[in-house]
């Protein structure tokens, strides 16, 4: 037996260490680290309430728009105020823009890369992924990202610029979009459907959402070779990527992209084949393996707090454990196409539950599912209407913002007391699948999706923990902020 | 080739993520264009783990040479100075003593953002993770590495401030250094690039009409001046954002939103709200800063009694609802 740590890991957001322990190769404990500290929860108390607004995008620059709508959505719950419809498409023309450029880039520039690695010399496939996807050089980078940025022209209609925008307000938004926006608004997108309907699909958006099984995926993987998911379905296949990082997960989703209150994804909780309602007043965030002072229990993030302590003796990462009713939870892409009943999701979960294949394959039936849906929300913006309502903040209130970031579901809590916050909260997608050690000593997502995994004496072949890392898309600075 | 290792530390990884929104020609283009050869980008580079340690290692030992340091987000001093808020991964050694170590090495040390040139954002409130920039603490200058330090081309660290930065001004002065054309008096007095910060945000702002009559919004989100009501200072804050468009199209003020001034060090902390003007007997505080304040004052008196009828309706609203010519 013997422990190796493994870090720092690049290709994800921010800073992450994992160590494991090592038995004939295999991986049998594993602990994940999240090594930087900023403060965040401390920084925003005592401030104007609407300057969270300003600060919290700034937790993270590839989830800046998600934190400004969970930020928005919360200080809307406080304010007992709800965005016009037109203010409601633009907030989700730009989380989505957002959502799916990170889907995007993930699969791009973090995630394939590790294929073209000499690792894989041998294989036959090695080659064509190498050509098509080696860091930096690989033809899809230069190509992906004039994608990407033309697609991002989005946000500098909708929201000024990204990352960082303060144009999601509680009340909807500070951009209205004119005629010609609508328009240009539906050129980019038609540009980057070309885009997915050409490099990564080879077919129609329409016909990847119609996907129903892996049986259905297989068969369409032999008629469209040379898209780039395919190619990725043939190396997950020579792999078995369907056996690596796998856990019977317990998924949860908040639910995004509402338009009069409907959300186009749902929320609710996935437990053993088994939907069932969210209830925020489940989630409680344990401490007990974190560098924080102790508190008396888990405790709801209304009564949260955050104080750092390197010297915890138990501790070993700055990530709190959130729990949902005391049970390890996992959120991403799976988890949301799972509740949202898409039926190749289902049927990808009841095969193989959760593991690195299946994560990347519904990150990219997004891409699919809602470029169409984004098509709709412009096609449905009244120039002629209000995109905002404003409201006053009341000088004592509280509120919830929970929405679905691109990695997953995300959690912003606001307690504010003579005009000023009092306690800000926050629970990231990366803080429930990268969280360590409960009070039960019960492993994090990672920490159990890493279990089981070859990875040679010493654990010097280690690429395989690479490729689960990454299945997750981490994002570690919105982890602990 | 110019290489170039790029580091994170107490950040958001906006400006990495900014960097890639690089359009006409495409980030990877443009390196190809100047010689850049991104030795090690957390986004980009396939090495990861004990690969990337090395590079670190044969930099330190000069096996590698290094001609820019890049740091992205604030250096972690705390707690009580021990850089335990970000010990770099796989290595139990604190970031800021790499920083220090590597420092030495490079040609060139760049504090890519706001948070590694002065602190930024991570140093805001009660600034808990003890952040500060590679040769700045807040305004005070100092920081990680000193008030006299000098990288060994003779530079001091140059600052390329912005919360996010600008795609250009990034690729912008990383290939005038790979070109040989950069010299400290392309520089501003805060080691920025002057590049970008010979400029106003207000220079290029699509509201100037209303700044001109003093024509104000009044709400997040009215299409008039920004500077009277909603916190605005553009007219103070260096840099070209009005000039060079952000994603296609795009500005602070044309998303509806103020300009903060976030290429400055403490825009952090405005000790105000972000989206209010402070005001002393109803004249602004902190009016631009190069003109005659009863100037200003005086003639904003007479612009604010010229207004056009056309102007006064549309500051107010969130699109233009009487049109030019129809009557004033």
């Amino acid at each position: 037996m013997s422990r190796k740590i493994i870090g720092p890991f690049n290709r994800v957001e921010g800073d992450l260490e994992v160590e494991v322990e090592i038995t004939d190769g295999i991986v049998t404990k594993a602990w994940v680290n999240s090594p930087l500290y900023r403060g965040f929860e401390q920084i925003l108390q005592g401030k104007p309430p609407m300057d969270a607004l300003t600060y919290t995008p700034r937790i993270c620059g590839i989830c800046s728009v998600s934190q400004s709508v969970a930020c928005a959505s919360a200080l809307a719950e406080a304010q007992g105020v709800k965005p016009p419809t037109n203010g409601q498409l633009a907030t989700n023309l730009v989380l989505a823009c957002e959502n799916l450029s990170d889907h995007l880039t993930h699969f791009y520039l973090f995630f394939m890369p590790d294929f073209a690695r000499d690792a894989y010399q041998n294989k036959p496939w090695h080659n064509d992924i190498a050509t098509r996807f080696r860091a930096q050089t690989g033809t899809a980078t230069a190509t992906m990202l004039k994608a990407r940025a033309e697609f991002m022209h989005i946000t500098g209609i909708l929201a000024g610029k990204w990352p960082h925008t303060l144009s999601i307000q509680p009340g909807g938004t500070t951009t209205s979009a004119s005629a010609s926006d609508k328009i240009q608004l539906l050129g980019k997108l038609t540009s980057f459907r070309e885009f997915l309907e050409t490099e990564v699909f080879a077919d129609t958006l329409e016909n990847i959402s119609q996907l129903t099984s892996d049986d259905n995926l297989k068969s369409w993987m032999e008629s469209h070779p040379q898209s780039d998911f395919a190619q990725f379905l043939k190396v997950a296949e020579d792999l078995e990527l369907d056996k690596l990082g796998k856990i019977n997960a317990k998924f949860m989703s908040f639910g995004v992209y509402s338009v009069d209150d409907k959300p186009f994804l749902p929320q609710g909780i996935w437990s053993n084949g088994e939907l069932s309602k969210l209830d925020t007043e489940l989630i409680k965030e344990d401490i007990s393996s974190s560098w924080m002072l102790s508190q008396n229990g888990a405790k709801h993030p209304y009564q949260g707090n955050t104080l750092p302590d390197p010297d915890q003796a138990d501790g070993y990462s700055w990530c709190k454990a959130p729990r949902y009713n005391e049970q390890v939870i996992e959120v991403g892409a799976l988890a949301r196409q799972t509740i949202a009943e898409h039926p190749l999701a289902l049927d990808l979960v009841k095969n193989s539950q959760s593991n690195v294949r299946n994560r990347v394959i519904t990150r990219l039936l997004e891409l699919a599912r809602i470029i169409p849906e984004m098509e709709n929300w412009v096609k449905h913006i009244k120039p002629d209407e209000p995109f905002q309502i404003t409201a006053k903040l009341p000088d004592e209130a509280e509120g919830q913002g929970i929405i679905e970031a691109a990695r997953g579901s995300l959690g912003h809590w606001i307690r504010i007391r003579n005009g000023r916050i009092l306690n800000y909260q926050i629970i990231a997608p990366t803080t429930w699948n990268f969280s360590p050690r409960d009070k039960d000593d019960i492993a994090g997502a990672l920490e159990q999706a890493l279990i089981g995994t070859v990875v040679g004496e010493g654990g010097n072949d280690s690429v395989a923990v690479q490729h689960i890392v990454r299945s997750f898309d981490p994002c570690m600075v919105c982890t602990v902020h | 080739m110019f290489n170039v290792l790029w580091l994170q530390s107490g950040g958001c990884g906006g400006c990495s993520l900014s960097l890639l929104n690089a359009e006409s020609p495409d980030l990877m283009t443009r390196f190809k264009s100047t010689g850049i050869n991104m030795l090690w980008h957390p986004s980009l580079s396939e090495a990861s783990a004990d690969e990337f340690i090395h590079v670190l290692n044969d930099i330190i030992s000069g096996e590698i040479h290094l001609d820019a340091l890049c740091l992205e987000g604030s250096v972690m001093q705390g707690p009580n100075g021990t850089g335990k808020f970000h010990i770099l991964a796989g290595t139990g050694k604190p970031m800021m003593t790499w920083l220090e170590e590597l420092a030495e090495k490079a040609q060139y040390t760049l504090a890519i953002g706001s948070c590694a040139a002065f602190g930024g954002i991570t140093a805001a409130g009660s600034n808990p993770g003890d952040a500060c920039g590679l040769q700045y603490d807040g305004k005070e200058v100092g920081g990680l590495l000193g008030t006299d330090w000098q990288s060994p081309s003779k530079f001091p660290v140059i600052n390329v401030a912005g919360c996010p930065t600008h795609p250009d001004w990034v690729t912008d002065v990383l290939s005038q250094l790979a070109m040989g054309d950069l010299r400290t008096e392309h520089l501003d007095e805060l080691n920025r690039p002057r590049n970008y910060t010979d400029h106003l945000v207000h220079h290029g702002c699509g509201r100037s009409e209303y700044y001109e009559y003093k024509a104000s919004a009044e709400k997040l989100g009215d299409i008039g001046c920004m500077m009277e009501h909603k916190g605005c200072i553009g007219t103070q804050a260096r840099a070209d954002c009005n000039i060079r468009p952000w994603n296609g199209k795009g500005s602070c003020l044309d998303g509806g939103y103020p300009c903060i001034n976030c290429t400055a060090p403490e825009f952090e902390e405005p000790r105000k709200s972000f989206t209010e003007t402070p005001k002393i007997a109803g004249i602004p505080i902190g009016l631009p800063t190069d003109m005659p304040k009863a100037w200003f004052v005086a003639l904003s008196s007479l612009s604010k009694a010229a207004t056009p009828k056309r102007l006064k309706d549309n500051a107010t609203a969130s699109k233009i609802i009487t049109p030019p010519g129809k009557q004033n």
